[in-house]
């Protein structure tokens, strides 16, 4: 093979493994040696398990030489830093876990070595998976591959930026607002967040734990839906995880979208939204109309709170999911504790960053004695209001679409100041998450040499119904194939 | 809702956060903005809305009563930044 | 002035689960500190917690003992603060919706009357570890073998009036849980603990006063005490012009008395919200059905049922259904060739005493029911008479294999022959003319002379009642 085999979606690398054209310890070593070169420029990756990986890809090529190799075999790829790893350092990017080696591996880490992948190291991510923009890790920001002076996007920018680099061709990704969609958008790639409970959380630090939920970013939709289906499925060690029989998701993706009723929220294309972004929006939908969907308008009403609610909730959630990082167990200790309460107070104010300080307040604030009523159950209810707007959209129409964020990346530094504009990267993608439901964020265009993310949003379930919308687009479109000048 | 430096420092306090001075008076004026930002829910009445804890409607799985996981103290313990005897060590509780 | 006191009882029971509530780890007590704690025990990073059927189970069971309402859609919420016992840095709890609501049990008190005591609620919660503060010279220990436990909170209304009261009411709860087998009660080991809520008031007032709360008791006894000793130190505070505080206190037993724990209590806001981790439980009604199925005859229904259907007296139905495992033994030792009442008159009896004197539980005893059957058998058919009915008893709580064994052993079988005893009688009466003489002159009291030197000379054998026959016929006759 030539030195191109980066450019090789996970679906064409696995055609050429099959065809014997290339073995799963070469298409490691190459994706090794990307890492060497490129990974300095842009911080994707935080560790590299060189030797695991080799062991690995070389375990991959006996299984294909005995005949026994499944559709993942061999194929490289990496986790997102927040998927806990036996024996590997877990970090989630804060300075709390710089040296945790988590006992064991998260279900999703399981599955996927038992599908035969092979995972060639650990993605950057904003600390604790609170971000949009990666700024927010201990262990340095994460360049954008089309230009490294902007944004990848966040949390899960270092899985979006080594995709899009072509380090590997795909990685796991976690979204709990947005975190898999927006980051993918940014870097123009293919992201999917699956219905909340399709992906177990088992291993998965949490967030928050009622949005939060493991998916795939990959070049293409067909990439998605290969490693999707392997990661997903009931796990009995999560009581949130859906027992719910889940599809081959490559199988359907040939499916026609003729007579497919896509439905576009006037809400989502209103203030706020770059007008470069809306027309690459609107030029999808004219490619999907061609192929033969039928488009309306629908109403979110309640979409405006989308934002105020997540920050209600999320918050909340994570002030108390992080009381556990408290340097007794596991985790960062501050130097010569004097008692208990200077443990906990300067273990905690060293371990975490400053977002993620900022969201353990806010939670705590708004859980407190006198403030729940007005702050989390009102947002509650809210939530329940979202989730009513959906399931009544969806009893016209089969997808909801519109852009994924409201503009391309932004240069990094710009936002860092200005928490509330960082939090309204997130517009058109927390309400899936209030919601439970699968949302797809795939390439549609580019506005000043940035690429732009059009988002498609399913039935609770449906993934595969959105995977085969993507991939039909994809069939007729190539936004998904360009890439980084320096690929 | 403004939020004075007072009141931050009680948050911190209550999430045993150690901040000094300079980042509370900081964490005010953030806090405050975010505060103001979620207020906007305050601009749809909710009477009478059920509150959603969980997406999806499914009850609570059970599991059968069984000890399947056996003693891992080595392997659980070895990221305890202080352990003896078998024991995670703190600076001593005085109750 | 005159004052009422109110008091209401928090029990913590442990659940009898082989396995934590939220995880697979076991629950076994005295194992080396940390090696039943898991990763979900240890709150590590990812994990999650999964909940455990026989704990739901447990809890359906005590709201049907106590006819208590069940929560068909409880919901789990957590309890957020921070302690190194507490390994995610909250307990999971119930709190809003809890799975048994508002029920009731009867409390049968030291003077015989009963007293019903409301139930506000009781909840599925999990335990904290444990600190241990004099192995290390200047550090504290903590084992989380303990967090994870499964408890059931049992939330009495402030129905008590007095120690004796709360007392009996817990004594009450304490039995129940151990009848209906969802928690060992055993003490010590903390698997019954109790906080009382103490307030006065002036009689005839209807609000309530402030109230303290008295943690972590664990003994009846204390508990008792520690009442006690709160009441008058309430009352001696609101006498000398002063209030009550509403705080946490603390007893100490060795100086029997109760001390503020204000440290632990400094601003305390819990910050409740549901557990986002589990989905509401939902209880179904054929759960509710099978729970039923399987659930003892309560002590109320085997107390009416041992007077009713045994006749047995008032009292001793009480006796015998203070626990479930005396129920048992002493159902077990009944026969249909003799009266319940003579297995209830030995066992309160003849046992009770013996247990008394030795200081053993029913559990410590080493006769069983069985062994005290085929005793009762044979003094009812008059084998042996009750008098050697203790003699083979004591050999029973030696290691005696069997009433019969012992009887065959020691030669112990009663006389029953009538010629045998009559040419007993005839020899003692023989020996003893002037005795007679006496006798047949009104000095009635001699009778037991009489018996005395023929059971001598029987060894203790003959059969009382013939023997009492034989001799009236003969000195009278
Ligand atoms: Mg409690
Ligand atoms: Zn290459």
């Amino acid at each position: 093979m030539s030195t191109e085999l980066h450019t090789l979606t996970l679906a064409g690398m696995q055609s050429a493994m099959q065809a014997g054209e290339v073995s799963s310890r070469e298409l490691v070593d190459h994706s090794l040696q990307r890492i060497e070169a490129v990974n300095p420029e842009i911080n994707a990756f935080l560790q590299v398990d060189t030797d695991g990986a080799r062991q690995a890809a070389d375990a991959a090529d006996a299984v294909r030489s005995a005949g026994h190799a499944g559709p993942l075999t061999g194929l490289p790829m990496a986790h997102k830093d927040i998927f806990c790893t036996e024996g590997l350092k877990t970090t989630c990017g804060s300075r709390m876990l710089e040296n945790f080696v988590a006992p064991y591996n998260a279900t999703v880490v399981d599955r996927l070595n038992q599908a035969g992948m092979v995972m060639v190291g650990k993605a950057n991510m904003d600390e604790f998976a609170m971000g949009s923009s990666n700024e927010n890790s201990y262990f340095g920001a994460v360049g954008n591959p089309w230009n490294p002076e902007f944004v990848p996007g966040g949390s899960s920018g270092g899985s979006a930026a080594a995709v899009a680099a072509r380090l590997v061709p795909a990685a796991t990704a976690t979204d709990t607002g947005g975190s898999i969609r927006q980051p993918a958008a940014f870097c123009g790639i293919t992201g999917i967040k699956p219905t909340y409970g399709r992906v177990s959380r088992y291993g998965m630090i949490a967030f928050a734990s009622s949005l939060d939920q493991g998916g795939v970013v990959a070049a293409t939709a067909e990439d998605c839906a290969l490693m999707l289906t392997a990661m997903s499925g009931f796990d009995e060690r999560d009581s949130t995880s859906a027992d719910v029989a889940v599809p081959d998701f490559s199988a359907g993706l040939n499916e026609s979208i003729k007579g497919l009723r896509i439905g576009l929220p006037a809400q989502y294309f209103g203030n706020g939204l770059d007008a470069a972004v809306g027309d690459a929006v609107h030029a999808a939908v004219k490619e999907l109309e061609a192929l033969g969907a039928i488009v309306s308008e629908v109403e979110l009403p309640n979409q405006h709170l989308c934002i105020p609610a997540y920050y209600v909730v999320a918050p909340a959630e994570a002030s108390s999911n992080l009381s556990r990082f408290d340097g007794v167990r596991f985790g960062h200790r501050c130097d010569n504790p004097a008692d208990l309460e200077d443990l906990y107070k300067r273990s905690r104010g060293e371990g975490f960053g400053a977002e993620v300080v900022r969201r353990i307040m806010i939670g705590t604030y708004t859980l407190s004695t006198g403030y729940y009523d007005a702050y989390y159950k009102k947002a509650q209810q809210i939530r329940r209001l979202i989730s009513d707007d959906f399931d009544k959209a969806f009893e016209s129409v089969d997808v909801v679409l519109g852009p994924t964020t409201p503009t391309t990346a932004f240069k990094r530094g710009a936002k860092t100041d200005d928490p509330v504009a960082m939090y309204l990267n997130d517009l058109y993608t927390v309400s899936a998450n209030l919601s439970g439901l699968p949302g797809l964020s795939m390439p549609c265009g580019l506005v000043d040499g940035l690429p732009v993310g059009v988002q498609l949003v399913g039935r609770a379930f449906d993934e595969a119904r959105i995977l085969s919308v993507a991939h039909q687009f994809q069939q007729v479109t190539d936004w998904h194939q360009k890439m980084p000048a320096s690929v | 809702m403004a939020l004075t430096t007072d009141e931050v420092r009680s948050i911190a306090h209550l999430a045993r956060i150690g901040l000094d001075e300079a980042r509370l008076s900081e964490l005010a004026t953030d806090l405050s903005t975010v505060l103001e930002l979620v207020e906007q829910m305050n601009s749809v009445d909710t009477t009478g809305v059920e509150p959603m804890a969980h997406p999806g409607s499914s009850g609570l799985r059970l599991r059968a009563d069984a000890v399947t996981e056996e003693n891992r103290r080595e392997a659980l313990q070895a990221p305890a930044p202080s352990a003896e005897d078998g024991y995670f060590l703190v600076p001593r509780v005085i109750e | 002035m005159s004052w009422e006191v109110v008091i209401g009882l928090e029990i913590h029971a442990q659940l009898a689960t082989q396995s934590k509530i939220f995880s697979g780890a076991s629950t076994a007590f005295g194992a080396e500190p940390n090696t039943q704690a898991c990763a979900v025990d240890l709150g590590l990073p990812g994990v999650l917690p999964v909940m455990n059927a026989a704990a739901v189970e447990m809890a359906v069971k005590f709201a049907l003992a106590t006819d208590a309402e069940i929560g068909r859609t409880s919901v789990f919420a957590r309890k957020n603060y921070f302690y190194p016992d507490l390994p995610k840095g909250y307990q999971i709890s119930q709190m809003a919706l809890p799975i048994v609501g508002e029920g009731k049990v009867a409390v049968m008190q030291s003077d015989g009357t009963e007293k019903v005591v409301g139930l506000t609620r009781a909840h599925l919660e999990e335990d904290a570890g444990k600190s241990v503060h004099d192995q290390f010279s200047d550090a504290t220990g903590i084992d989380l073998n303990r967090a994870g436990t499964p408890l059931l909170e049992i939330v009495s209304e402030p129905d008590m009036r007095s120690s004796a009261e709360a007392v009996a009411y817990a004594r009450q709860i304490h039995s129940l849980v151990r009848y209906i087998d969802i928690c060992d009660g055993n003490m010590q080991e903390g698997s019954f603990r109790c906080d009382a809520n103490v307030s006065i008031r002036q009689k005839g007032d209807t609000e309530l006063g402030t109230r303290t709360e008295i943690k972590n008791v664990n003994s009846f006894r204390f508990l008792e005490r520690a009442i006690e000793f709160e009441i008058e130190r309430q009352i001696d505070v609101v006498e000398g012009g002063g209030t009550v505080v509403q705080e946490t206190r603390l007893y100490d037993a060795d100086k029997d008395e109760t001390r503020s724990m204000r440290s632990k209590e400094e601003a305390n806001d819990y910050r409740y919200f549901p557990d986002p981790d589990l989905p509401p439980l939902i209880v179904e009604e054929s759960f509710i059905d099978s729970v039923r199925q399987g659930m003892p005859e309560l002590p109320q229904a085997r107390r009416t049922r041992f007077v009713e259907s045994l006749g047995l007296p008032a009292a001793d139905a009480a006796a015998l259904t203070v626990d479930r495992q005396t129920a048992d033994f002493f159902e077990a030792t009944l026969d249909e060739s003799f009266k319940p009442r003579l297995a209830a008159n030995w066992m309160t009896g003849e046992l009770f005493a013996r247990m008394n004197k030795e200081d053993v539980s029913l559990d410590a005893v080493p006769v069983t029911a069985e062994q005290v059957k085929g005793m009762l058998i044979r003094m009812q058919d008059g084998t042996i008479s009750a008098k050697t009915g203790k003699q083979v008893f004591d050999e029973l709580w030696n290691g005696a294999a069997s009433a019969d064994a012992v009887i065959a052993d020691k030669g112990l079988k009663q006389i029953s022959d009538t010629g045998a005893i009559e040419a007993m009688v005839d020899e003692v009466l023989a020996a003893n003319p002037g005795q007679v003489e006496e006798y047949r002159g009104g000095k009635d009291k001699l009778m037991s002379f009489f018996v005395g030197q023929v059971m001598r000379a029987s060894k203790g054998k003959a059969n009382p009642a013939q023997l009492n026959d034989l001799l009236k016929k003969k000195l009278e006759g």
